[in-house]
C-alpha cells in the first residue's frame, strides 16, 4: 500500500460537524465527576487547616471515630510510608502526597490535615467539627519577595535542588538561567534602555466543576476510581504510589471533565477517597465545596519581575535581559523556567538572558494554568516593548514584525526554530480592521504577542473496525473541550467513512496503553497523531484483506475515499471494495480489524499569537472595560475550526479576568480573602465584548496534518495587550495585575 | 436545625421568641442559605416566612405609598410597571443584587435585615423614606429603615420580632430618585460604594432631598450634608462639587479585599454627584 | 422530626421524597431523584450552574432549601427537550459550538430558556446581562450569546 506522510488536501477535516458529546451535554445526563453514586457509598469530608503555617503538635479523632454515622477516619499515617523526600521535583510524589495530607506541618490556609467518610455528606461535614487538632502557629510568608529574603521563616528545608546557587535563601528551591550573545554589549548599542518591575498575583483557574471524585480500595490492594481529571494515567500512577498499591491494581475512569486548564492535571482527593474507602471497606465519594477548591487547589504562581530592554531608533532591539520570581506555594514546581524561556521567545535576539527563580511560601501548591508561567512573563516584557515603541515613536506591530522569530532563529532558550507563524500573526494583526479601527475619547489599544512551547507526551490509541463498517476509537486524553469531535474527524479523514460512523471513547486505564494528561496543548496534537497513525495501521489492514481478496500483492492496493483500490493500472482491474465490504467477513478472513498507535510523539511544534484590544478607562472611578477583543493565533492546522475559536476565545476571557480582577487575597493573617465566586470575580456574560479571531494556519512540519496545538498560547497575550491598552487609555503605565479600579484610580492620582 | 413554616405573623414572631440559640428568618433566602451552606451560620431555628398569606403582595395604597410584603422578590418588583414609576431608584437598586436568579427570590426585607452596609437596596430605601413595620411580642411597631441595621451583620430586632411589612411613602409630585453602586465587574459583585439620592424640586430647585451611602462604614448612612449641600441649588457645579465633598467627607470605610479607603471615599463622592444628576432628571420628568 | 417529607413536581412528574432542612433543592434533585443535571458549582448562587425554573421563575436551586419545593412546579434542564426532540436552543448550543467542557451548559439553557419566554427579542447586552449569573470558564461567553441570539430569531420566525 501506499500512504502520504503528510496531507494538505482534506475532505473531513476542516468541517465543523456537531460534537459526538453534544446530546449528553444539552440534555443534563452527561456524568461528571460528582455525577455518579455507588451501591453501600460513603461521604467523605476533609478537614482543612486554619493556620498559614502551623506545627501539628496533635490529631485526637477519637470523638469523631466513636460518632455512630462516622466510619472511617484519615490522617497522614494512612498514606505509604515509603514515597521518598527528595529536593525540586525529583520526589514529586512525596510532594504531592505532602500537598494530599499535611505530615508534620500545616503549609498553608486550607492544607488537608484528616478525613472521614461518613453516611451522608451532611454527616460527614458534622463529623469533621469532632475532630481535635492542637496546632503550634508558625511565622508565614505569602509573597514572593519577602519569601526570598533573608529573615523570611523557612517552609521546608532540604527542599532546594542542585540548580539553587550558594547563598539563597532556603525558599529558593530551583533556579534556571540561559541565553546568549552578551546582553551588556547590547545595552551600549542601544538608543534607548527601559528598565522595569513588575508584579501579577496568583490567579486560579476557576473551572466550574470542583474536583469530584468516587473511589474503592479493598484490603487486596485491587481499586475502582471515577474522578474528574487532566490525566487519569497519571491520577493511577499517583494515587497508586501514595497507598502502595500496585499501579495496575487500580483502575481509574475519567467522568466527563468541567474544565480544567491544568488545574485537574493532580491529584488532590483522589488518595483520600481511596484511604478512607480502604479503612471503611466501603466505596467513598468526595466532591469538593468551591472554597476548597480555592484555597486547597492549585492556582497558578504569583510572579515578580524586573526588565530590561534596549532598543535601537528603527526599532531593533539590541539586547533583552529578565529576572522572573515565581511562587508555587509551599512546594517546589513554580514555573519559574517556563517563564523565563517563554518571555522573549517570540523574538530574533542577538543578545538576551534570562534568570528564573521557583520561590516557595505558604500558599497552596500551584498548579498547571494554560501555558504555565508565559503569560507573566509577557505581561512584563511586551509592556516594556511598548513603553519602548511610545518612547520611540514606533508603531507597535511594525517593532514586533522586525524583531520576529522565523524559521531559522535561535531561540531566546536555546533552539532553532523549525517552521513558525509569528510573522503570519502580525501580518494578519496589522491587516486587521480592528488595528486601523478609530478609538473614542478615553479608549486605548493595546496589542501584544505570545509564545507557548506545546508538548507532545506518551500517547496511546487504539481503532477497532465493527462488521458493519464503523469504527469505534479509544483515546485517553479527556475531552475537555470538543477533542472527540476533532478525533473522528481524523479518523475519518484516513479511513474515508462518515464522521459520524466514527465512535470516540474516553477508555480508562484498563482498556488502553499509557496516556500522558490533556495538557500541553497536546491533545489535538498527540492523540490526533496517534489517532491518523491507528487509523494508518488499520487501513494497512484492510489494504492486506483486499489484496488477498483480489490475489495481488499489498502494495499494489491503495486506500481512496474508504474503499481499497489497486494502485495502478499494472496491479490489476478491479472494483474499488468499500470499507464495509472487508469489514463484513473479516472473521473469516483472519480475524477482527484493528489499528494501533503508542509512541511519544516529538513534533508539537511551539505556537505563537498576537493579540489586539480596545479598552475605556473611567478617569474617574479607574474601571475599564474591554470594548473590543481580536486574537490571532496559527493553529497549523484546523481540525475543527470552531473549537479552535473557542479556544481562542476562552483563552482571551481568562487572561481579561487575570488582567482587570481576578487575584488571590490574603489578608495578615495568611489566609485566603476571597475564596468563592463572588469575591474571586471571573469574568461573566455582562463584561465582555464578542471575542473575534483569525484562525492562522502555518502547518507543523511535526504532524502529519500540520497541526500545532491551540489550547493555552491564547492567555499569553491577554494580560499585556491589555496592560498596553489601560496604560494608553489612563495615560499612565500599569505594572501591577490585576489592574483593579483602586490601583487604575490610585495610578491616575499619582500621576497628577 | 428546625424548619418551621407558620400561617402568621403572630405565629413566627411567637415561635422565635420561643426558640434558642440562632433563630433566623427565611424570607428570599440569598443570605441565609449561603451562610448555612458554607457553616458561617447554621440556624438552630429556622421560620419561613413566605406560607404567610400576602407576604408577596406589592400594594399601592390609596394615598399613593407603597406596602411591600417581606417576600416580594426583586424581579416582581422590577417587573411592576407602576412601582418601578414611582421609584426606580428603589427598584433598581433591588435589581442590581445578584444575578436574575438571585432576583427570582431575594427580598427587600432580608437585604435589609441581613445588616450589610453594602446591602444595595438599602441606601436607595434610606433615601426614599422608607420605613418597616415589625410585630413582636410587645406588638407591632413602625421605624424608618435606616433604624434597623446596627452593625455588620446585626440588626437592632429584638428576640421575637420579625418585619411584617416594607411602607415605601408616596413619590407625589416633582420628585426622583436613583441608586447607584461601584462594582469592578458588571454584575455579580457586591458594592464597593453605593449611593442612593431622592429629592423633589420647586421649579428647577431642589426643595427636599435625601442622601444615603452604602459600603463606606458599618452601617448605611443618611448624610444629612449632602441633602444640604445640593437643597436650594439648581444641582448646578457647585452643588454637585458640595454634595461630592459631603460624601466624601462622610465616609468611614475601611481597606478590605473590595476596596481601600482611599477609593471608597473617593468614589463616594463621583457617584453622589451621578445619582444625584439622575434623580434630579427624574424629578423633571427626563428619561433617565 | 428530623426529616421533612415533601411532594412536589418535577418536569411534570409528580415526586416525593424525604430532607434534612438544611439540604437544598439542588441536594434533592441530584441526591434524591437522581436528575444530576443541575451541577454545584459554587454553592452561593455566584455560578448559575444549578440554575432550574420553579413555579416559572428562574432561581439557584442552592439557594433554596429541599423541603421549600412543596407543592412547586420544577422544571430542570432534563425537561427542557419535548421526548426525543431537542429545544431549539439545545440544537443551537451545539451547532454553534456554544459550550466547551459542557458543565455549566446545563444551567445556562435553563436561564436562557427563561430568558426568551420574559423577553423573545432581546438584545445582545439584555442576552449578556440576563445571563451574567451563569459562570463559564470556557468559552468567553461569545458562542454562548451567538448560539442565544439565533434561537431568539429562529423562535421569532416560527412563531
Amino acid at each position: 500500500m501506499a500512504l502520504d506522510d503528510r496531507k494538505s488536501e482534506f475532505t473531513f477535516v476542516g468541517t465543523r460537524p456537531d460534537r459526538p458529546d453534544g446530546l449528553d451535554k444539552v440534555t443534563g445526563r452527561a456524568k461528571f465527576g460528582a455525577d455518579v453514586s455507588a451501591p453501600g457509598m460513603l461521604h467523605g469530608a476533609i478537614l482543612r487547616s486554619p493556620h498559614a503555617h502551623a506545627r501539628i503538635v496533635k490529631i485526637d479523632a477519637s470523638k469523631a471515630e466513636a460518632h455512630k454515622d462516622v466510619k472511617a477516619v484519615v490522617t497522614r499515617a494512612d498514606f505509604s510510608d515509603k514515597v521518598p523526600f527528595q529536593p525540586g521535583l525529583e520526589g514529586e510524589f512525596w510532594n504531592v502526597l505532602e500537598n494530599v495530607m499535611a505530615g508534620e506541618k500545616a503549609l498553608y490556609d486550607g492544607h488537608a490535615v484528616a478525613a472521614i467518610a461518613a453516611t451522608s455528606a451532611l454527616a460527614a461535614r458534622d463529623a469533621l467539627k469532632l475532630i481535635e487538632v492542637e496546632y503550634e502557629v508558625l511565622p508565614h510568608v505569602t509573597d514572593v519577595d519577602k519569601a526570598m529574603a533573608s529573615d523570611a521563616p523557612v517552609i521546608r528545608e532540604g527542599a532546594a535542588d542542585y540548580s539553587v546557587p550558594e547563598g539563597m535563601h532556603p525558599n529558593v528551591v530551583r533556579y534556571h538561567e540561559s541565553g546568549h550573545g552578551n546582553v551588556d554589549a547590547g545595552f551600549a548599542e542601544a538608543d534607548l534602555v527601559i528598565e522595569d518591575s513588575f508584579v501579577t498575583e496568583a490567579t486560579h483557574q476557576g473551572y466550574i466543576e470542583p474536583h469530584a471524585c468516587l473511589g474503592m480500595l479493598g484490603n487486596d490492594g485491587k481499586g475502582e476510581l471515577w474522578c474528574t481529571t487532566q490525566g487519569h494515567w497519571i491520577a493511577q500512577k499517583t494515587c497508586a504510589a501514595l497507598l502502595g498499591i500496585e499501579t495496575s491494581q487500580l483502575r481509574v475512569t475519567a467522568s466527563e471533565i468541567g474544565g480544567g486548564f491544568g488545574g485537574k492535571t493532580t491529584v488532590f482527593i483522589e488518595p483520600v477517597a481511596l484511604a478512607l474507602s480502604r479503612k471503611a471497606n466501603r466505596p467513598v465519594k468526595l466532591v469538593m465545596s468551591r472554597s476548597e477548591v480555592f484555597r486547597a487547589t492549585g492556582p497558578t504562581s504569583s510572579a515578580s519581575m524586573d526588565i530590561k530592554i534596549g532598543m535601537k531608533k528603527d526599532g531593533t532591539i539590541s539586547a533583552a535581559q529578565g529576572v522572573f520570581r515565581l511562587q508555587g506555594g509551599a512546594f517546589p514546581g513554580a514555573p519559574g523556567d517556563m517563564t523565563a524561556m517563554c518571555a522573549f521567545a517570540p523574538y530574533n535576539l542577538t543578545n538576551v538572558k534570562q534568570i528564573g527563580y521557583d520561590v516557595m511560601a505558604n500558599r497552596p501548591k500551584q498548579a498547571a494554568y494554560r501555558a504555565p508561567g508565559a503569560p507573566m512573563g509577557a505581561f512584563a516584557v511586551e509592556s516594556v516593548i511598548d513603553e519602548l515603541c511610545k518612547k520611540l515613536g514606533l508603531d507597535p506591530v511594525d517593532v514586533r514584525l522586525k524583531n520576529a522569530a522565523h524559521e531559522g532563529t535561535q531561540a531566546s532558550y536555546g533552539p532553532t526554530y523549525e517552521r513558525i507563524g509569528l510573522v503570519e500573526t502580525l501580518e494578519a494583526a496589522k491587516a486587521h480592521p480592528h488595528y486601523s479601527a478609530p478609538l473614542k475619547p478615553g479608549q486605548g489599544r493595546g496589542i501584544s504577542c505570545g509564545f507557548w512551547f506545546n508538548h507532545g507526551g506518551e500517547t496511546s490509541v487504539s481503532l477497532a473496525l465493527s462488521e458493519d463498517g464503523s469504527a469505534q476509537l479509544m483515546v485517553g486524553t479527556p475531552d475537555i473541550g470538543g477533542s472527540r469531535a476533532s478525533m473522528a474527524l481524523m479518523a475519518a479523514e484516513v479511513l474515508g467513512i462518515p464522521y459520524e460512523n466514527i465512535r470516540v471513547t474516553i477508555a480508562d486505564t484498563a482498556s488502553l496503553g499509557y496516556n500522558d494528561v490533556s495538557h500541553g496543548s497536546r491533545v489535538t496534537y498527540a492523540s490526533g497523531l496517534a489517532t491518523i497513525k491507528a487509523a494508518r495501521h488499520a487501513v494497512e489492514r484492510l489494504c492486506g484483506r483486499a489484496a488477498a481478496k483480489w490475489g495481488i500483492p499489498v502494495d499494489a492496493v491503495k486506500w481512496e475515499d474508504g474503499c481499497a483500490v489497486p494502485s495502478g493500472p499494472n496491479a490489476g482491474d478491479f472494483d474499488p471494495m468499500p470499507l464495509a465490504d472487508i469489514t463484513a467477513d473479516m472473521g473469516a478472513t483472519g480475524g477482527p480489524i484493528s489499528g494501533h498507535f503508542e509512541a511519544t510523539p516529538e513534533g508539537a511544534g511551539v505556537s505563537f499569537g498576537t493579540h489586539i484590544v480596545d479598552a475605556e478607562v473611567d478617569p474617574e472611578t479607574g474601571k475599564t472595560s474591554v470594548t473590543r477583543y481580536t486574537v490571532i493565533q496559527d493553529a497549523g492546522k484546523a481540525i475543527h475550526p470552531t473549537y479552535v475559536e473557542g479556544q481562542y476565545q476562552g483563552g482571551a476571557a481568562q487572561g481579561i479576568g487575570w488582567a482587570l480582577n481576578e487575584e488571590y487575597v490574603y489578608g495578615e493573617d495568611g489566609r485566603l480573602q476571597n475564596s468563592i465566586f463572588l469575591d474571586y470575580r471571573i469574568p461573566v456574560a455582562s463584561d465582555l465584548p464578542m471575542i473575534d479571531t483569525v484562525i492562522v494556519e502555518v502547518p507543523n512540519p511535526g504532524h502529519p496534518f500540520g497541526v500545532r496545538g491551540v489550547g493555552e498560547t491564547g492567555i499569553v497575550p491577554p494580560l499585556a495587550a491589555i496592560a498596553n491598552a489601560v496604560s494608553h487609555a489612563a495615560g499612565v503605565r500599569m505594572r501591577q495585575l490585576p489592574m483593579s479600579p483602586p490601583r487604575i484610580l490610585a495610578a491616575l492620582k499619582d500621576n497628577g | 436545625m428546625d424548619y418551621h413554616s407558620p400561617a402568621s405573623f403572630a405565629e413566627a414572631s411567637a415561635l422565635a421568641a420561643n426558640a434558642t440559640g440562632i433563630t433566623r428568618f427565611l424570607a428570599g433566602g440569598t443570605d441565609v442559605l449561603v451562610q448555612l451552606r458554607s457553616e458561617l451560620v447554621t440556624p438552630d431555628t429556622l421560620i419561613d416566612i413566605k406560607k404567610i398569606d400576602g407576604v408577596s403582595d406589592i400594594t399601592r395604597n390609596v394615598d399613593g405609598s407603597w406596602t411591600l410584603g417581606v417576600a416580594a422578590t426583586g424581579a416582581e418588583m422590577s417587573e411592576h410597571p407602576e412601582l418601578s414609576g414611582d421609584w426606580p431608584g428603589v427598584v433598581e437598586a433591588m435589581d442590581l443584587i445578584g444575578s436574575t436568579q438571585v432576583q427570582g427570590r431575594a427580598t427587600l426585607t432580608g437585604n435589609l435585615c441581613n445588616g450589610s452596609p453594602a446591602a444595595d437596596s438599602v441606601p436607595a430605601m434610606v433615601a426614599a423614606g422608607v420605613t418597616v413595620t415589625i410585630t413582636g411580642p410587645d406588638g407591632n411597631r413602625t421605624i424608618a429603615a435606616e433604624g434597623i441595621p446596627a452593625s455588620p451583620g446585626k440588626t437592632t430586632l429584638t428576640k421575637g420580632e420579625v418585619v411584617t411589612a416594607v411602607n415605601i411613602p408616596a413619590r407625589g409630585e416633582n420628585g426622583g430618585d436613583a441608586y447607584l453602586r461601584f462594582i469592578p465587574r458588571t454584575e455579580m459583585d457586591i458594592a464597593v460604594v453605593g449611593v442612593g439620592v431622592s429629592l423633589r424640586l420647586d421649579g428647577d430647585t431642589i426643595t427636599e432631598a435625601r442622601v444615603s451611602l452604602g459600603a463606606v462604614a458599618p452601617t448605611v448612612l443618611l448624610v444629612d450634608d449632602c441633602a444640604k449641600a445640593i437643597i436650594g441649588s439648581t444641582l448646578d457645579d457647585v452643588a454637585l462639587d458640595a454634595l461630592a465633598a459631603a460624601a466624601s467627607a462622610a465616609c468611614n470605610p475601611i481597606d478590605d479585599k473590595r476596596g481601600t479607603i482611599e477609593f471608597r471615599t473617593e468614589v463616594a463622592g463621583v457617584l453622589a454627584k451621578r445619582a444625584a444628576k439622575i434623580a434630579y432628571a427624574r424629578a423633571k420628568g427626563e428619561q433617565a | 422530626m428530623s426529616k421533612f417529607h415533601v411532594s412536589t413536581t418535577v418536569n411534570g412528574d409528580a415526586v416525593e421524597y424525604l430532607c434534612d432542612p438544611r439540604e437544598t433543592l439542588l441536594d434533592c434533585l441530584r441526591d434524591k431523584l437522581n436528575l444530576t443535571g443541575a451541577k454545584e458549582g459554587c454553592g452561593t448562587g455566584d455560578c448559575g450552574a444549578c440554575s432550574v425554573s420553579v413555579d416559572g421563575r428562574l432561581v439557584c436551586s442552592c439557594l433554596m432549601l429541599g423541603v421549600e419545593a412543596e407543592g412547586k412546579q420544577i422544571d430542570t434542564v432534563e425537561g427542557i427537550a419535548e421526548g426525543d426532540v431537542l429545544h431549539p436552543l439545545q440544537k443551537n448550543f451545539i451547532e454553534h459550538a456554544a459550550l466547551q467542557c459542557g458543565v455549566c451548559t446545563p444551567g445556562i439553557l435553563v436561564a436562557a430558556k427563561s430568558l426568551l419566554e420574559k423577553n423573545p427579542s432581546p438584545t445582545e447586552e439584555e442576552a449578556r446581562y440576563w445571563l451574567a449569573g451563569n459562570l463559564c470558564r470556557c468559552t468567553g461567553y461569545d458562542k454562548i450569546i451567538r448560539a442565544v441570539m439565533e434561537t431568539a430569531e429562529e423562535l421569532r420566525e416560527a412563531s
